[in-house]
């Protein structure tokens, strides 16, 4: 790990100047990926602000029903608190489905965000990396793809976000709150990640002086139909292979309302609300109605050889999880 | 590492940093590239607490850091001030053990030992968060504790056991 100063932060204003002002300067939550990463010499800040002591502590109603989660709120807090266990029952699925517990303890929601990709390649510095170091190349194409993206990559990337709880976000709709330097703004939880392109090296939208300051969920939580499915290679403690969050309001059979997010597949939780609106909305609740949309939803999808597994098991887990969401709480 | 001695050029970087460890106050010069494992350890010498991999993926240098376990090795120390920490030897001493201690002696829940001062700071920290009610959960909620030797079993034998007492202990 390199040396660099060390901040804690005691505004907002001052937090978000200081790393405008300082080159190689980043923010600090819990630090779990972070400091990890600067261990591997993959990340080397010359600077680190620590935004714990900041009030972004706090889970409140927001006054349209929905809820505001304060980014330093700590995965755990927010996967057991009671509003997110009751109406948004698919965030803490998600949550708990990720990582360890002593890993939740300590990651926040802002940083959960922001974590990078597993890619074997960005973490070696000893090869190639787009995302690592822009221009190098990017071995993992004929390499070690298995855990690897299958849509929305680019001739320079096919990394994917390895966050369960973004999944989740996606899926519900949420709205990442940010301030920085030149104010604040609300950027949709589609809009927040990026698809590598020509850039794999930014991971979102977000400024590098912009701090995240909550999370804000809509009214609608999908609470009476909502389910997470995650495959993986282990059944606790491991990344996605595939992940799906879907939610549904379903009213006499017919679908009233949709969210589906894939995580495990992309750069980004991989959404497309049109596609929803078009192919779910309205239509019936039934396993039809569902192959249609993950046709359409999947067009374009391609493996790399370890991942073309993905190309299969995509499919079937976005029924499955839509099945599933459609007949929560029904007598098996 | 930590204190004066071992600051030299980069002692323009440390910030003081206070800290209650297993009851204890300390008041540190704390360098920022500083694991609280590698303070514990080497600023400290509570050598209880482990470096297994060093990434957060075994759990060997579980803590509990105002009660609630965290991995030692990917928290800075730094940002830890005015935090109270309680390690494997803050639990419980040579004939006083603590109720997951003895558990342990009493379930067999090692073999080389390695493991285990995480595996019961983490179980403690886990039996304070109070959501596990089942076996099925104890082994997921302590899915990020790995044990080599492949004692789990006991392990899960010695943390229901405790469980099944309806205690909790490891500081606040």
């Amino acid at each position: 790990m390199n040396n660099f100063q060390y901040v804690r932060a005691e505004g907002l204003d001052g937090a978000a100047r200081f790393v405008a002002g300082h080159a190689g300067a980043k923010f600090i939550g819990g630090g779990t990926n972070l400091v990890d990463l600067m261990k591997y010499n993959v990340e080397k800040p010359s600077a680190l602000v620590d935004l714990n002591r900041l009030s972004m502590h706090d889970v409140s109603e927001l006054p349209d029903g929905g809820l505001r989660i304060g980014a330093s709120v700590t995965n755990s807090d927010v996967a057991y608190h009671p509003t997110v266990s009751t109406h948004y029952p698919l965030l803490s699925r998600a949550i708990l489905a990720g990582a360890s517990a002593q890993l939740r303890n300590k990651a926040t929601t802002g940083g959960n965000l922001l974590q990078r990709t597993r890619c074997v390649y960005f973490y070696d510095t000893a090869t190639p990396c787009n995302k690592r170091e822009p221009g190098t190349g990017c071995p993992a194409k004929e390499g070690i793809n298995r855990t690897l993206a299958i849509l929305g990559t680019s001739v320079s990337c096919i990394a994917t976000h390895p966050s369960d709880m973004c999944v989740a976000l996606a899926a519900l709709g949420a709205v990442v709150q940010v301030t920085g330097p030149g104010g604040s703004r609300s950027i949709r939880f589609e809009e927040f990640h990026r698809l590598p392109g020509n850039h794999p090296e930014i991971d979102t939208t977000l400024a590098a002086d912009e701090i995240i300051t909550s999370v804000d969920l809509p009214k609608t939580g999908f609470a009476g139909h909502s389910a997470y499915i995650k495959v993986r290679d282990r059944q606790s403690y491991a990344f996605a292979l595939v992940s799906v969050a879907a939610g549904l309001e379903v009213t006499d059979g017919v679908i009233a309302e949709a969210g589906v997010a894939l995580g495990g597949v992309a750069h980004k939780p991989w959404r497309n609300s049109q596609l929803e609106q078009e192919l779910l909305i309205g239509k019936p609740a039934n396993r039809d109605t569902y192959h249609e949309f993950q046709r359409a939803l999947l067009v374009g999808a391609q493996g790399y050889g370890e991942n073309d597994f993905k190309l299969k098991l995509a499919p079937v887990t976005v029924v499955r999880a839509l099945e599933q969401a459609a007949h929560e709480g029904e007598q098996a | 590492m930590t204190g004066q001695q071992a600051l030299g050029e980069t002692a323009d970087l440390a910030v003081t940093t206070e800290m209650t460890v297993n009851g204890r106050s300390h008041t540190l010069q704390v360098e920022p590239w500083t694991s609280l494992l590698d303070l514990l350890r080497e600023g400290l010498q509570l050598t209880g607490s482990k470096k297994g991999c060093d990434h957060g993926q075994c759990g060997a240098c579980t803590v509990l850091v105002n009660g609630v376990r965290v991995n030692s090795c990917l928290c800075l120390a730094v940002m830890h001030d005015g935090d109270e920490v309680t390690t494997i030897e803050g639990l419980g001493s040579e004939g006083n053990l603590s109720p997951m201690q003895q558990s342990f002696v009493d379930h067999d829940g090692y073999q080389c030992g390695y493991c285990t001062p995480g595996q019961i700071c983490s179980a403690v920290g886990m039996l304070k968060e109070g959501h596990a009610k089942t076996e099925a959960d104890i082994r997921e909620q302590l899915s990020g504790n790995v044990c080599r030797c492949g004692a789990y079993p006991n392990i899960v034998a010695a943390v229901k056991h405790v469980m099944s007492m309806g205690q909790t202990e490891g500081g606040r």
